[in-house]
C-alpha cells in the first residue's frame, strides 16, 4: 500500500513519538548526562567527571539500598515462580464454580498498591489482625513487631508484593497451561506415568519458556521495588532508614529538598545497569539450564 | 484443559471415591487461597464499617461489626478531601484513557500498514523505550515538567503515560494479525489512509482497543510514585497519594483509613466485574510484548 503522501504516516506517529521521545528517551539521556554533573535542583551544573559514581561506591546509603533491592529480587521472583504456577495448577480444572475461584484470586492485581499497602499495614499492625489472631490462638503472648523490625518490615513488603502478584503470573500460567499438547499428556498416560510424573516430565518441560518469561518479569520488577517499603515502613524506609531501596534512595536523594540531582542520575544510571543486566541474566536461564 | 480424562476412565468403586476425596481438598486448597487473597479486602470493609463505639483491636477479633454503619465514609471526607481526590483521579484516569486509545492506535496502524521510509526505526525507537524503567527517568522526567511549567499540576501526572509504546506495540499486533484483502480493495478503489484506519482497520481490533483502554484506566488510577513526585499541593492530590496523606495525618483512625481504601477500589472493582475477560486477555497480550 503506498499510494499516499510520504507526510501521512507521520501525522499518524506524530503524537506518540512526541510522547515517547520527550517523556521517555530525552529524560533517558539527561539522565545519563546529568549524572557526569553536580547539578542541582536550585541551580549550578559543571561536569564533574566520574565523581558521582566514586561517591556512591563510598556511600552506605547506596550499599544499603542497593542490597535490599538485590535481596527483594532473590526472594520475590522465585517466589512468584513457583506459588503462582502451584496455584494455576490447582484452578486449571474444569470444576464447578472454578470461573469464581480464578476471577478471585485476580483481584489483588487490580487493587493499587497503596491500597494494598494500607490494608496490609493495617492487618500487620502491632494491634491488628496477624497479631490479633496469633494472640486469641495462645500462640503468641506478646505482639510481632512486623512494621518495625528491621528484618520483619522488609519480609512483609515482600509478602505484599507476591501476594499481589499470584494472580497476575497465575494467569500467564494458565494460558500456557491450555497450550501444553494433549497428545503428550495422552502418550504418556498410555506409556503408565502417574498424574505426578506427567507433571514432571510432560507439563514443566513444556512450561520452562514460561516459567523463564515469569522469572524475568518478576525479578525485573522486583528490583524496582519503591511502594511497598514507603506505605508499610514509612517515607525514610524502615527503623533508620534500615529498610530503604534503590529506588527509594534515588527518591529521597533527587527530589525535595535535597535535590542533587547529579548523585541522582548517577543512582538512576546504576538502576537502569543493573536492571538490563538482570533482565539479560534472568533470560539466559533458559539457555544455560537446556545447555547443561 | 488436558489433566481431566482420569474421570473418563471407567474405574473400580475405590478409584471413584480416591477421586472425590482429591476433589474435596481440592476444594478445601481453593477456599484457603480464597482466604488469603480476598480475606484481607474483607477484613478492610469489615473495619471501614464499624462504629466509633466498637473496639476494633479487640482479641479475639470480630469479623462482623457489631453494628454496621456507614458513618466512617462520610468522616472521612471531613478529615481529607477525599472526594476531590477521586475526582482528580478520575479526570487523570479518564484522560489517560483517551489519549492512549488514540494515539496507540493512530501509531500502531501506521507501523503495521503503511509503507515508508523509517518505519524499522521508528518501531526500535519504541521497542527501545521498552528497556527504560520509570524509576530511572523520575528524576529528570521531572525536570521536564518543570520546565514545561507543569509541575504540581494534573497534565504532569498524564502526560509521562499519555501514549505508552507497549500500548502502541499492542495495536501494531493487532493491526497485523487482521486480514490485509478488504483493506487492500479499499486502496484500489481510492479509499486514502485516514478512511481505511477509520472504516476498515479501528473497528476489527476494537478488542484490542477495549484492552488498551482497561489497563490504562488501571495503572493510572493505580499509579503512586509518579504523582507522589510530580504533586505537592494537597488541593492537586490523586486518591492514592491523598490516601498515603491520610495514613500520615490520622494513624489513629483505622476505621478511616479503611473507608478511604474501599473508596479507592470499588471503581476497579466494578470495572473488572464489567470487563473481566478484557484484563485476563491483556496480562496475555502484555506479558508476551512486555
Amino acid at each position: 500500500m503506498s499510494r499516499q503522501h510520504w507526510l501521512t504516516p507521520w501525522l499518524f506517529l506524530l503524537p506518540s513519538l512526541v510522547a515517547v521521545i520527550g517523556f521517555s528517551l530525552f529524560p533517558f539521556v539527561n539522565t545519563v548526562i546529568l549524572a557526569f554533573t553536580n547539578a542541582r535542583t536550585i541551580g549550578g551544573g559543571r561536569f564533574t567527571g566520574l565523581d558521582n559514581f566514586g561517591r556512591l561506591l563510598h556511600d552506605p546509603a547506596f550499599w544499603t539500598a542497593a542490597g535490599n533491592s538485590a535481596l527483594y529480587v532473590v526472594v520475590v521472583a522465585p517466589a512468584l515462580v513457583v506459588l503462582p504456577l502451584l496455584l494455576a495448577l490447582l484452578v486449571r480444572r474444569k470444576l464447578p464454580g472454578i470461573t469464581f475461584f480464578r476471577t478471585a484470586f485476580f483481584t489483588p492485581v487490580i487493587a493499587s498498591v497503596v491500597v494494598v499497602g494500607l490494608i496490609w499495614s493495617w492487618l500487620l499492625d502491632t494491634r491488628g489482625l496477624v497479631n490479633g489472631v496469633l494472640q486469641a490462638l495462645g500462640v503468641l503472648r506478646t505482639p510481632i513487631p512486623f512494621l518495625t523490625d528491621q528484618w520483619l518490615l522488609i519480609l512483609s513488603a515482600m509478602l505484599v508484593t507476591v501476594w499481589r502478584g499470584l494472580g497476575y503470573y497465575m494467569v500467564i500460567y494458565l494460558a500456557a497451561l491450555g497450550s501444553v499438547p494433549r497428545e503428550l499428556h495422552e502418550a504418556a498416560q498410555v506409556d503408565g506415568a502417574g498424574r505426578f510424573r506427567r507433571l514432571l516430565s510432560v507439563t514443566l518441560p513444556a512450561l520452562r519458556p514460561t516459567m523463564v518469561l515469569v522469572a524475568v518479569l518478576s525479578a525485573v520488577s522486583a528490583f524496582r521495588v519503591f511502594s511497598e517499603v514507603y506505605l508499610l515502613g514509612g517515607p525514610a524506609g524502615g527503623p533508620g532508614g534500615a529498610d530503604t531501596t534503590l529506588v527509594m534512595l534515588i527518591e529521597q536523594v533527587g527530589t525535595g529538598l535535597r535535590g542533587d540531582l547529579g548523585y541522582s542520575s548517577a543512582l538512576s544510571v546504576v538502576l537502569f545497569l543493573l536492571t538490563l543486566g538482570l533482565l539479560v541474566a534472568t533470560s539466559r536461564l533458559d539457555r544455560n539450564e537446556a545447555a547443561s | 484443559m488436558s489433566g481431566c480424562h482420569e474421570s473418563a476412565v471407567p474405574g473400580t468403586q475405590r478409584q471413584e471415591r480416591h477421586f472425590h476425596g482429591a476433589q474435596v481438598g481440592r476444594y478445601l486448597l481453593l477456599l484457603l487461597v480464597l482466604a488469603i487473597t480476598v480475606g484481607p479486602f474483607l477484613w478492610q470493609l469489615s473495619t471501614s464499617l464499624k462504629g466509633l463505639s466498637e473496639d476494633i483491636y479487640s482479641v479475639p477479633p470480630s469479623f462482623v461489626p457489631h453494628e454496621l454503619t456507614p458513618g466512617n465514609y462520610a468522616r472521612v471526607g471531613e478529615a481529607v478531601p477525599v472526594w476531590s481526590f477521586a475526582l482528580n483521579s478520575l479526570l487523570v484516569a479518564v484522560a489517560n484513557v483517551v489519549t492512549n486509545c488514540v494515539g496507540a492506535s493512530l501509531a500502531g496502524y501506521a507501523l503495521a500498514r503503511l509503507r515508508f521510509r523509517g518505519r524499522g526505526l521508528a518501531t526500535a525507537v519504541f521497542l527501545g523505550s521498552l528497556l527504560v524503567p520509570f524509576e530511572a527517568i523520575m528524576v529528570a522526567l521531572f525536570l521536564v515538567m518543570r520546565s514545561l511549567q507543569l509541575n504540581n499540576t494534573l497534565v504532569a501526572v498524564v502526560l509521562p503515560g499519555a501514549i505508552s509504546a507497549l500500548n502502541v506495540l499492542l495495536m501494531r499486533n493487532a493491526f497485523l494479525a487482521l486480514p490485509g484483502a478488504v483493506e487492500e480493495a479499499a486502496l484500489i478503489d481510492g479509499a486514502n489512509a485516514w478512511q481505511r484506519f477509520t472504516r476498515i482497520a479501528l473497528p476489527s481490533a476494537r478488542g484490542t482497543v477495549v484492552v488498551v483502554a482497561v489497563f490504562s484506566f488501571m495503572y493510572s488510577w493505580d499509579d503512586f510514585l509518579w504523582p507522589l513526585i510530580v504533586l505537592s499541593d494537597p488541593s492537586r492530590y490523586t486518591l492514592t497519594i491523598g490516601l498515603s496523606y491520610l495514613q500520615g495525618t490520622f494513624v489513629n483512625d483505622q476505621r478511616l483509613i479503611a473507608a478511604g481504601t474501599m473508596i479507592a477500589v470499588a471503581p476497579l472493582v466494578l470495572l473488572f466485574t464489567v470487563a473481566q475477560k478484557h484484563f485476563f486477555r491483556g496480562v496475555g497480550e502484555g506479558a508476551v510484548k512486555g
